[in-house]
């Protein structure tokens, strides 16, 4: 089937596609990666109009240029604000492509479908189906077209189970059938697995998107690679398998940060609302009673504590993306540096709506890739902090994390701005994070609450730094 | 049979690799990550030009469209989206007081 050659080509182009994802190792490599792996696939594609006579060329043509310009045109647009709908919508995409592809290969006359051929093929066309669905949930809660709350259906676990089984046993039916009840069977298979990516992926929302997100990744990927077994091509084989070890680890760091099982996390809803009981907080070790200050103390508290800080940690979350506020915190972190301050910024992984959220809006904000601090390398320093600044974020800051067992984020790590002298807290309210598990730290003497739209509280303090200033000039002459 | 035993080595293999590359992609770089393998995953594109390269009956010719459109869709996207992030990640030159002090 294959030439000693064509193996050594398409092994070149799978080494490229190696050393463009290698590059990725360092942010100085990213972009060369990218466009490495760009280089890769315009050869692999190059190569197979090469190899094979096409037969409609006008439509294919016509086709590519539709569907690249559309591609080129919304990627030169999108803002970093609209990446995460963006990626889910891109996922689906590639749902789509893999299921069509599988559709035609399994209906297809001719030449006999090998039993692992067809088998394969069912399965990039289920999980393209699925991925599909499932992105455009997942793309339409990112984009807030629908409602980012998790929805949990009477019966949600049965129905998943009814849809599984019944795509089980059309398959089966459909490797015994063949013309017009084999089509039936797939489009009704196509129509179980499109319902199962709608069912499934509802149920997940909020701070679980992350974890979506990068497994729709993955299945994305994995459709590709079951294409390509029905195909039998090595490229579509590799690519698809690379994808899915890169969705499979995205998923499986998200979940690692949250500290719940991907099972828990698909099973979706039960961490959103309050507690069930209040006993469990109540079980709380007594914090000190919150000291009583207006908004306008705290805000006059709050500018003091930046104006006599040394050393500043910015802890942003997806409030901060939803207040639009990464500017303003990126020009602050700018001015406290220009005053001679040091500036961190504290990356907390499932920060946001998909994994490196966070990083993408603030390096558009100019803030420099050096300055964002991953957990693990920022988390000792918080002792030494004079002021951690959450903007936007309050589960991944919750020391109930660390001190309370059996609540939804009990053994979730978290970023310990609790040990530093002061925080202020940006947040839109005084409401619990996704979790629903009230915040102590909110309680904590050395916290000043700073409730309000992000954008309008961070440039409040940011306006009230060039003053103090020239005032310290003022002082010191 | 040799051919199966050929394509699960392939997917096995590739699957290794991925992992202990991605495994040293640093959080930092993970959205990037993502938008990328995306892209790579519209490899599908090689499977939707195979399409046509037999003889096709109109409805084919219809869901193969579908897939050529989705798939360059999605590679085309994929990969500028990941060019303008790759492109957002810099470090600025040193922090030079003099230029800094001339924005505020």
């Amino acid at each position: 089937m294959s030439s000693w050659g064509s193996v050594f080509v398409d092994l070149s182009i799978i080494v490229l596609l190696v050393i463009g994802i290698a590059q990725f190792r360092n942010p100085r490599g990213a972009r060369s990666g990218n466009a490495t792996a760009a280089t890769a696939l315009l050869l692999a594609f190059a190569l197979v109009l090469y190899r094979n006579a096409i037969l409609d060329p006008v439509l294919l043509a016509a086709a590519l240029l539709v569907g690249g310009a559309i591609g080129a045109l919304i990627a030169m647009r999108v803002t970093m604000i609209q990446i995460p709908a963006m990626m889910a919508f891109q996922h689906g995409a590639g749902g789509v492509a893999a299921c069509a592809i599988a559709f035609v290969e399994l209906t297809r006359g001719g030449a006999p479908v090998s039993v692992v051929g067809e088998v394969s093929g069912f399965l990039g066309l289920v999980i393209g189906a699925a991925t599909f669905s499932g992105s455009m949930i997942a793309g339409a809660k990112l984009a807030a077209m629908i409602r980012q709350t998790p929805v949990v259906l009477r019966g949600h676990s049965l129905m998943l189970m009814l849809l599984l089984g019944a795509i089980v046993g059309l398959s089966l039916f459909g490797a015994t059938a063949s013309g017009l009840s084999l089509t039936v069977a797939l489009v009704c298979a196509l129509v179980a697995a499109i319902l199962l990516g709608l069912v499934f992926a509802i149920r997940i929302g909020g701070a679980d998107m992350p974890v979506l997100i990068s497994f729709l990744n993955a299945t994305a990927g994995l459709a590709a690679a079951f294409c390509g077994v029905a195909i039998q091509n090595r490229l579509l084989i590799a690519c698809g398998a690379t994808v899915a070890a890169s969705g499979s680890i995205l998923t499986a760091v998200m979940c690692k940060a949250m500290n719940r099982s991907f099972v828990k996390v698909l099973a979706g809803g039960k961490m959103a609302g309050p507690p069930k009981a209040e006993g469990e907080t109540a079980a709380a070790p007594p914090t000190q009673a919150r000291v009583a200050r207006t908004p306008a103390d705290a805000m006059v508290e709050a500018k003091a504590v930046l104006r006599d800080a040394k050393k500043v940690i910015i802890v942003p979350g997806y409030g901060m993306a939803l207040a639009r506020a990464q500017f303003q915190v990126a020009d602050l972190a700018k001015r406290l540096e220009q005053l001679g301050k040091t500036v961190d910024f504290a990356i907390h992984p499932v920060a946001g709506r998909m994994p490196g959220h966070m990083n993408v809006l603030l390096a558009e904000a100019d803030v420099d890739y050096d300055k964002l601090k991953e957990m693990d390398d920022v988390n000792p320093s918080f002792a030494q902090t004079d002021a951690v600044l959450v903007v936007g974020a309050c589960d991944v800051v919750n020391p109930a994390a660390i001190r309370i067992a059996d609540t939804p984020i009990s053994g979730m790590p978290i970023l310990n701005a609790h040990e530093a002298r002061h925080v202020l807290i940006c947040n839109l309210d005084e409401r619990p994070g996704y979790s629903g598990v009230p915040n102590p730290l909110y309680d904590e003497a050395s916290t000043l609450l700073l409730f309000g739209d992000a954008n309008a509280t961070v440039t409040e303090l940011l306006e009230s730094l060039p003053a103090m200033a020239a005032e310290r000039r003022a002082k010191a002459s | 049979m040799a051919d199966l035993a050929l394509m699960l080595l392939v997917f096995v293999l590739s699957f290794g690799v991925g992992y202990l590359l991605i495994s040293r992609v640093p959080p930092l770089l993970h959205t990037p990550l993502m938008s990328m393998t995306n892209a790579i995953s519209a490899v599908t594109i090689l499977g939707a030009v195979l399409l046509f390269a037999v003889p096709t009956t109109p409805g084919e010719k219809a869901i193969g469209a579908l897939a050529l459109i989705t798939a360059a869709f999605n590679l085309v996207g994929g990969f500028v989206i990941t060019d303008r992030m790759a492109r957002l990640f810099k470090i600025h030159q040193e922090p030079a007081p003099d230029r800094q002090g001339s924005q505020s």
